[in-house]
């Protein structure tokens, strides 16, 4: 399938400019010869942000960047307002991080492991294991808490994470594809948390996954990743819908030819799974309903038969597909 | 309506200061060590040298007919000495899984998340077999020199070799700081902490076995300086003020224990990041 679409610049948007929580300036991140991260400029915006790009795209890089683990070459990063590499440690204390592969301390339970990361991050022991309590109730490992956490499911080592990264109560949280390796329920759950968190505990996230539909149904805000660089970024809804409408079409026919016609219409389109195509058909071609027809007729004009044409809502997979070019 | 939140709330305590987090890695890991029974056993064997030599001052300052039991500053050099094969089995026993095991279960992500610097990380780890080596060098031979004192009821020993307090205390931290650095080293390069048991008795035995066969080839202790252990003894040697038994100038000897410290503790500098690279 061809694509047409043309990507412009990352533009921070409003509200991420005004008071953006975390922003990266010209960051490049190098390991030997490969390079991470590319000239990155991003803000992140307070409230849920997604940040979302393929595997490899450099999202858990840009993370561990951020908590200091790794010190860019080029650029400046700051985080709540402080510049990561003048204060990492005052940036740490109010920043928990749930890292994308199994973290534990050995040898502890659940209530110890939380109420001995609470004491690293400098609560007093009693009102640590207090929080330890209570977060695991939270997260749903309330009845498990005294099990060795190495003898955890998957699921309940994504649970215990997130634990440890809320126990000292931060004001922003890294969450590195927190859904990994969940059963379905595990992940509706798991999902329903960090949305709560998000909207109504005023806890401020970035959540780095590549799966299109957590970052839809927990974050309001998006940063696209793609190749080492950022190349699309600010609110779900504004990205998702410029003015214009999106059809699934399935059409018999010269189907390379027809893509090059809409997109000399105007048109974008770009593949999916199946082999129904999604076309964006922009504002400035709709007149009254009769977008549609303008499919119909160029259809017809050039001998395709039209199999299938929906109307269909615009997802965030229509801006991924958009920013990264698939 | 529910009358208490019992959801995820917001915290209003007080934090502690940033530069603690050392004390509670160090608290964690001794009360993690305390509670094995195995490790206790290891503990309680490991003063049998002391009870051992609390009873012959106890003869010597007590019966005349035991005065050539009595003891001399060469005593304490012999009891620290002594202690050296206790000092290699606990180093192994609480040092080899100190960094190994928070490798393999990807814990060091999990501190360095938290306000501390790998500083502050490694300070804590090497408090943990620092204070369980203390407890096998140190206190027991500063025990005995206080034995002395209240077995004789006079403080004339002590007088007479008031260079023994500070001698005990050099001479032990030496043979503490090389094992917990050394040992925190090697437990840094693996992610097993039998490996890295293994790797520590490698390095006591095969530096050992380099002098020895050195030794025998050419009849000259001037290359002790190959062995860890010989090193140890010759400056302890000197810290006791006792005749040094090889040929390696004493300079020399604590110039490889210091290198050693020194080469260790930028191994961890290397090793402990909250990140690998692999280029």
């Amino acid at each position: 399938m061809d694509t047409n679409l043309e990507i412009a610049p990352p533009k921070p948007e409003s509200d991420a400019a005004a008071v953006p929580i975390v922003q990266l300036d010209g960051v490049t991140v190098i390991y030997g010869q490969n390079r991470a991260l590319k000239d990155v400029s991003a803000r992140f915006a307070p409230g849920a942000v997604g940040l979302l790009g393929p595997n490899g795209a450099g999202k858990s890089t840009m993370l561990k960047a951020l908590l200091g683990f790794i010190k860019p070459a080029e650029g400046r990063m700051t985080v709540l307002g402080m510049d990561v590499a003048e204060r990492p440690m005052d940036i740490r204390a109010r920043l928990g991080y749930m890292p994308e592969s199994d973290a534990q301390i050995p040898g502890m339970n659940a209530v110890s492991f939380v109420a001995y990361c609470g004491q690293l991050a400098g609560l007093p022991a009693v009102d640590a294991m207090q929080r330890a309590h209570e977060v695991l109730y939270y997260v749903g490992l309330g009845e498990a808490r005294y099990r060795n956490v190495e003898t955890y499911s998957t699921g309940m080592k994504q649970r215990i994470k997130l634990a440890q990264a809320l126990v000292h109560d931060p004001d922003l949280l890294f969450l590195d594809e927190p859904t990994n390796g969940m059963d379905p329920k595990g992940r509706d759950e798991m999902l329903e948390l960090i949305r709560d968190l998000a909207h109504n505990k005023n806890v401020n996230l970035i959540l780095s996954s590549h799966l299109l539909p957590d970052v839809e149904f927990t974050c309001d805000h998006v940063v696209v990743m793609d190749k080492a660089q950022v190349v699309a970024q600010g609110p779900i809804a504004e990205l998702k819908g410029p003015a214009g409408r999106v059809f699934e079409l399935r059409i018999k026919g010269d189907l390379p030819a027809f893509v090059e016609t809409l997109r000399e219409a105007g048109m974008e389109c770009h593949s999916t799974e199946d082999d129904v195509m999604r076309v964006f058909v922009p504002s400035t071609l709709i007149d009254r309903g009769r977008d549609q027809q303008v499919i119909f007729s160029l259809a017809a004009h050039h001998g395709v038969q039209v199999r299938h044409l929906r109307p269909s809502i615009p997802t965030l997979e229509d801006v991924f597909a958009k920013a990264v070019g698939e | 309506m529910p009358i208490h939140d019992q959801s995820y709330r917001r915290y209003g305590g007080g934090k502690t200061t940033p530069g603690q987090a050392w004390t509670v890695i160090a608290r964690a890991g001794i009360m993690n060590m305390i509670r094995k029974r195995a490790f206790l056993g290891v503990l309680i064997f490991a003063f049998l040298p002391f009870i051992i030599r609390a009873v012959q001052i106890y003869l010597s300052t007590n019966f005349p007919q035991a005065a050539l039991l009595a003891p001399t500053a060469e005593t304490f050099r012999e009891f620290l000495q002594q202690q050296e094969f206790f000092v290699f089995i606990v180093t192994i026993y609480v040092g080899a899984g100190l960094i190994a095991n928070d490798r393999r279960a990807n814990a060091l992500q999990i501190y360095l998340s938290k306000p501390l610097m790998r500083s502050e990380y490694i300070a804590g780890k090497a408090a943990v077999l620092f204070v369980f080596l203390t407890l096998v060098t140190w206190v027991p031979a500063i025990l005995l020199l206080l034995l002395q004192v209240l077995f004789a009821g006079s403080f004339a020993f002590l007088k007479a070799n008031l260079f023994l307090f500070p001698a005990i205390t050099v001479g032990a931290l030496l043979q503490v700081l090389v094992a917990t650095f050394t040992m925190l080293a090697l437990s840094s390069l693996s992610k097993s902490s039998r490996y890295v048991g293994i790797l520590y008795a490698g390095v006591i035995f095969f530096t050992g076995a380099i002098y020895g066969v050195m030794y025998a080839i050419t009849g000259d202790s001037s290359l002790s300086w190959l062995s860890l252990s010989s090193n140890l003894a010759q400056v302890l040697d000197v810290v006791f003020r006792v005749t040094p038994r090889y040929a390696t100038p004493w300079p020399v000897s604590l110039t490889v224990i210091v290198g050693l410290i020194v080469l260790s503790i930028s191994v961890l500098e290397r090793r402990v990041r909250g990140v690998e690279v692999v280029t």
